[in-house]
């Protein structure tokens, strides 16, 4: 194999192109297309909440929040106020880069637990102002949304939306390897290692901290407009505190620190609830054991873990 | 001219004074060790004089620049470099990484340039690379390049944070106990990296129990004790002192010499 192929990069991303274009010879009609078009959503949302995670050590309770924000911000400004989606979608993502780095600046101060707990109350704050705010939001009935259009082109069906989010998941990946193999992204690396050392070869650890959380609310916020595009109709729920511990057990179970496990985290768990819809109002107890086993059985997550058993000592 | 000035210099940690009233300058040339017995505040000191404390009280000048209660990474703009005695490794990257991420001052950080992966910036990472080899080899470790950090052996760990520090290209370097937990080649060894960072032109701080090793390489020689100054001197007469004779052998020693 050549060595270029073998690099996370451009081997990775190869494998991945792959993936995508070749999934639909098996995907049988627009319900498993749906199904696809939500993963790729997801993902997307995973690699960035994976930044902030997995390589900068700094945990998010709260990035449900960030996604409704971008789903309802997208809504609201096309729904009520008649502005162009794209237009909307940039706006709302804008908006939720603003209050992330106005409420990071703060809160990332904070370490561990304190982290933890301070996200999650940012979290919960948003659901609540969505649920209740109604008159714009529909409240927690929900509100409809109108499609993407595209340069006069509405976006509809399973099928488009497909090959739209697979490019854009594709962007995602290929925006995150490339920063985490930056001076940037080492530094993130670092706090996570020890954020002593870090500190004193020069690197300022809150605004290391506050770009990569910006970062990745940005990622979420997205996500969460063409979501809201997508689907036609959006509820409070898609921001609320249990939407936000599965993002993270998607990424913990996908394994921290990798870009490609973050993909893999979004398409098992995204998948899994759809094959086990049985369950109906225990779907979050497979989260949970999903968590709970990954930590005793696999503690770096699925992609890490395959990856030190085939390819033994291959570490850049 | 001293490059390293400190005035009055306290820290208190809830009522128990490590640092007290110190007063020194570092010169700009030369190795520059500071010793003492155990809990004489060295290890503080080298805290404060990084910025990862910031003093209770007391001024700290890096080349005439105050930097007294600035965070660490304002130090390390400034020119200052450290080691940790124990050490702060990034374990989860590779030796390379760790030098890599040393460069960090000196390297183009934009988010777009990053995230875009742009010719300059790819370009860029090249030279990072081959700099962090060169430190790499400079501290003796080139065969570990690609080696995960956290399967290095402890010595090689202790010249991986030297090199790292002197990725950032420090004008001043202040080792943590570097020989501490070495046998005596390696010793051997961090005494000859020493003496090639002097030759380099790069200030030395020291921070050292092994008094072999201090005496050997030292141009001048701070004596701490229950984090006061001792005394101050060239390594010779520091050694001829009896207070400093009497802090690390006891008074009877004293009264046999």
């Amino acid at each position: 194999m050549p060595a270029a192929l073998r690099t996370a990069r451009t081997g990775g991303m190869l494998a991945l192109a792959v993936v995508i274009a070749l999934l639909p010879l098996a995907l049988a009609n627009n319900y498993f297309y749906d199904v696809a078009v939500l993963v790729g959503l997801n993902a997307i949302v995973c690699i960035g909440l994976n930044l902030l995670i997995g390589y900068a050590g700094q945990i998010s309770l709260g990035h449900a929040g960030f996604f409704g924000l971008g789903a309802y911000g997208s809504a609201i400004l096309t729904a009520r106020y008649g502005w162009p989606p794209l237009a909307s979608l940039a706006a709302a993502t804008a908006g939720v880069a603003l209050l992330a780095w106005l409420v990071g600046r703060p809160i990332l101060r904070l370490r561990g637990h304190y982290l933890a707990m301070a996200t999650l109350g940012l979290g919960v704050i948003i659901a609540i102002v969505i649920s209740n705010e109604d008159q714009l939001t529909g409240g927690p009935d929900g509100m409809s949304v109108p499609p993407l259009a595209l340069f006069g082109h509405a976006l509809t069906g399973e099928k488009a939306w497909y090959w739209v989010v697979g490019a854009l998941l594709l962007l995602a990946v290929w925006l995150a390897l490339n920063l985490v193999e930056s001076p940037g992204g080492r530094a993130l690396r670092a706090l996570h290692g020890s954020e002593t050392a870090a500190e004193v070869v020069g690197i300022d650890s809150v605004r290391q901290k506050v770009m990569v959380f910006v970062l990745s609310a940005v990622f979420a916020a997205f996500a969460g407009g063409l979501t809201a595009y997508y689907s036609g109709f959006i509820t409070p729920g898609r921001a609320n505190f249990l939407h936000s511990i599965e993002l993270v057990t998607m990424v913990v179970f996908g394994g921290l620190a990798s870009t490609f496990g973050a993909v893999v985290g979004a398409a098992v768990l995204t998948t899994l609830p759809q094959l086990l819809a049985v369950l109906k109002d225990y779907e979050m107890v497979v989260f949970g054991a999903v968590m709970m086993l990954t930590m005793i059985f696999m503690p770096k997550g699925f992609v890490p873990t395959l990856t030190a058993r085939f390819a033994p000592g291959e570490r850049k | 001219m001293s490059l390293l000035r400190v005035e009055a210099l306290s820290k208190e940690f809830g009522g128990v004074h490590a640092v007290q009233a110190l007063q020194f300058e570092i010169p700009a040339q030369g190795v520059y060790s500071i010793i003492g017995p155990n809990g004489a505040g060295k290890t503080t000191l080298l805290n404060l004089l990084t910025g990862v404390y910031r003093p209770s009280a007391g001024r700290i000048w890096f080349d005439d620049k105050e930097l007294t209660g600035r965070a660490p990474h304002h130090y390390a703009a400034a020119g200052v470099g450290r080691t940790f005695q124990n050490l702060q490794i990034f374990f989860n990257m590779s030796a390379l990484e760790n030098v890599m991420v040393g460069r960090y001052l000196h390297e183009r950080c934009g988010l777009v340039a990053a995230l875009l992966r742009f010719p300059s910036l790819a370009r860029a990472e090249r030279a990072c690379r081959a700099e962090a080899l060169q430190l790499l080899e400079f501290v003796g470790l080139a065969g570990y390049a690609r080696a995960a950090s956290d399967s290095m052996p402890y010595g090689a760990l202790k010249r991986l944070e030297i090199a790292r520090a002197l990725a950032a290209r420090p004008r001043l370097l202040l080792l943590d106990e570097p020989a501490a937990g070495l046998n005596p080649t390696e010793t051997q060894e961090i005494v000859r990296l020493i003496e090639r960072l002097a030759a380099r032109g790069i200030t030395t701080v020291l921070v050292e129990h092994n008094m072999k090793l201090v005496m050997g390489v030292s141009d001048h020689v701070l004596v701490l004790d229950y984090g006061r100054k001792l005394a101050e001197g060239s390594a010779e007469s520091v050694r001829r002192d009896p207070k400093v004779i009497e802090a690390y052998l006891g008074s009877e020693a004293q009264a046999h010499a």
